[in-house]
């Protein structure tokens, strides 16, 4: 029993330890313009240049990854990857498993899209990515939901008359109503949801952690980070950025 | 990938259409295709492998390796598809790395199960992180072709199981009678006859491997129908080439690969039929005989 004591103790400490040359990142691949796959095949989006410059700053040789959303946290912690960087919102139930970075977007609303603006929410089932703060959300709310595994999915239930909205990021959802030529409009209705948005790593992994930590937060600090948020092709101008309360404490 | 698709918004028309599916991606959608044929020539003949091995253990006199074959055929069969390729290729990734852990790790007194976590020391992931994309994708594909062979060697081992129990007893007995061996027996008459009784089932099987394909992405490896579906959706302005929902046009394309491939797949099996029929004292058999007489 000592000696078993004695090894859960040490797994604890040991991996503090261990030197990692290259880091791999995880993402999703299908959120755009969080991260998405570029035509070019290759992962693209606000989170692929986020990532690359926090590994420079970190000076850490990273590769990205990409990987189904429903299995995204299981196969961080099987090792097949060290880091999701997917858009994530931090929350009390992902935390009870993984660890997050201090956050790189601030809490942004969720928005519903619908084919009209005077839906009814609660005429109809309202769709959702399985395993999201917004599934949750609605679920909670009461309104009956209908989940889908991936984004585009969510959007095409709406369309299909499937279900009467969808509840996700309005980052995601502004460009696809605005590019619906008025088939699809944003209610007027948000809802703000989460604690923002982290980078998740294993719990062991502490050290990796405060590196990202780290890094992330001399992003804040400069202003760099507020610069590529605001930047057209992610999030636009008037999206919520970090300013002077991102610069306390630098 | 042409210099002429270097502002993709600029161009319209047919030369849009041209460089959109010339973009890498689509050169990575066509590459698939590949994949899945790849992985087909390399599972078929697997799983019949053990499918064979399989049936022979169950037929087996010494009854350890009877059982053996059997548990193996009832187990396998007995679990659904998505569930073995979820739990069992996880498993067996963890137990490679486990075995590296033991050769390679320099501490090896804790053990890498740390409640939801599996932790190895970073010499021993398979492959290293420092492996390219490419031979994570091997890997992938590598647990893959294991994964297929086991399941569907699994049902390959009950049609041929099937398939020597269909061979007629008075063809064994004759051979008996003129002195030849067990193995003998085994190698010269059941063999060569029983193949004819497999063949229906076996022609099923892979038909339903054909079909199977898109649980590879279950496993890391994308496949056809993963690339239909990421290709298809709408694409808003953050993408080089923005366009509506156009799934429905990819997996139209999907269903006359699968339909055409089945399709030649049935005129293959009918001549193999044929062929193994010449000379058997079946039904068919027969029927070649008196055509040739």
């Amino acid at each position: 029993m000592k000696k078993l004591l004695l090894a859960t103790a040490l797994g604890l400490i040991a991996p503090a330890a261990f030197a990692q040359d290259v880091v791999r990142l995880g993402t999703e691949g299908a959120y755009p313009p969080y991260n998405f796959i570029n035509d070019a095949g290759e992962v693209s989006g606000f989170e692929r240049e986020l990532g690359d410059k926090l590994c420079e700053i970190a000076q850490l040789n990273c590769t990205w990854t990409t990987n189904d959303w429903d299995s995204i946290i299981p196969n961080l912690q099987s090792g097949n990857y060290d880091a999701i960087i997917a858009g994530m919102s931090i929350t009390p139930e992902r935390e009870a498993v993984i660890a997050f970075s201090q956050g790189y977007l601030p809490p942004s609303a969720s928005a519903y899209l619908a084919l009209s603006k005077d839906v009814d929410l609660k005429s109809g089932p309202v769709a959702a990515q399985t395993a999201t703060i917004q599934a949750g959300f609605v679920a909670e709310n009461g309104m009956t939901l209908v989940e889908y595994a991936t984004p585009e999915e969510t959007v095409a239930a709406v369309k299909n008359g499937e279900a009467v909205a969808v509840l996700a990021d309005k980052d995601y959802l502004a460009p696809v109503a605005a590019e619906s030529g008025g088939a699809l409009v944003l209610l007027d209705k948000e809802e703000t949801i989460g604690g923002g948005i982290g980078m998740g790593f294993r719990k062991s992994d502490d050290a990796l952690r405060a590196k990202f930590d780290a890094a992330i937060k001399s992003m804040k600090c400069d202003g760099s980070l507020d610069a590529m948020i605001v930047k057209p092709e992610y999030f636009g101008p008037d999206s919520l950025v970090w300013g002077d309360a991102g610069k306390e404490g630098c | 990938m042409f210099e002429a698709c270097a502002d993709p918004k600029a161009i319209e028309g047919l030369q849009w259409a041209l460089c959109y599916l010339t973009s890498g991606k689509h050169l990575d959608f066509y590459w698939s295709f590949m994949t899945v044929l790849g992985l087909l020539a390399i599972t078929a003949p697997s799983a019949l492998a053990m499918g064979f091995l399989g049936a022979t253990a169950a037929r087996s006199q010494i009854a350890p390796v009877s059982w053996a074959g059997k548990a193996y055929i009832w187990m396998v069969r007995g679990v659904p598809d998505i569930i073995f390729f979820l739990f069992f290729v996880i498993a067996l990734d963890q137990l490679i790395e486990y075995l590296k852990f033991l050769a390679v790790c320099p501490a090896t007194d804790v053990s890498p199960w740390q409640g939801l976590e599996f932790r190895v020391c970073p010499e021993a992931k398979v492959p290293s992180a420092r492996a390219s994309g490419f031979v994570h994708q091997l890997y992938g594909f590598g647990l893959a072709v294991v994964t297929f062979a086991i399941v569907f060697g699994a049902f390959t081992a009950n049609v041929i199981y099937g398939a020597m129990q269909a061979v007629p007893r008075a063809q064994l007995e004759t051979a008996e009678a003129y002195g030849m061996s067990r193995g003998q027996v085994f190698r010269r008459v059941l063999i060569p006859q029983m193949w004819v009784y497999a063949l229906p089932g076996l022609g099923n099987l892979w038909m339903i491997l054909i079909k199977a394909t898109p649980l590879l992405f279950l496993l890391g490896v994308k496949d056809i129908v993963y690339y239909a579906r990421e290709l298809g959706g709408s694409k808003t302005q953050a993408y080089e080439y923005p366009h509506g929902d156009w799934r429905l046009y990819y997996f139209l394309v999907l269903l006359v690969f699968y339909l055409a491939f089945t399709r030649v797949s049935e005129l293959g099996l009918a001549r193999l039929t044929r062929r193994l029929s010449h000379g058997q004292a079946t039904a068919a058999g027969e029927a070649l005989r008196k055509a040739a007489a």
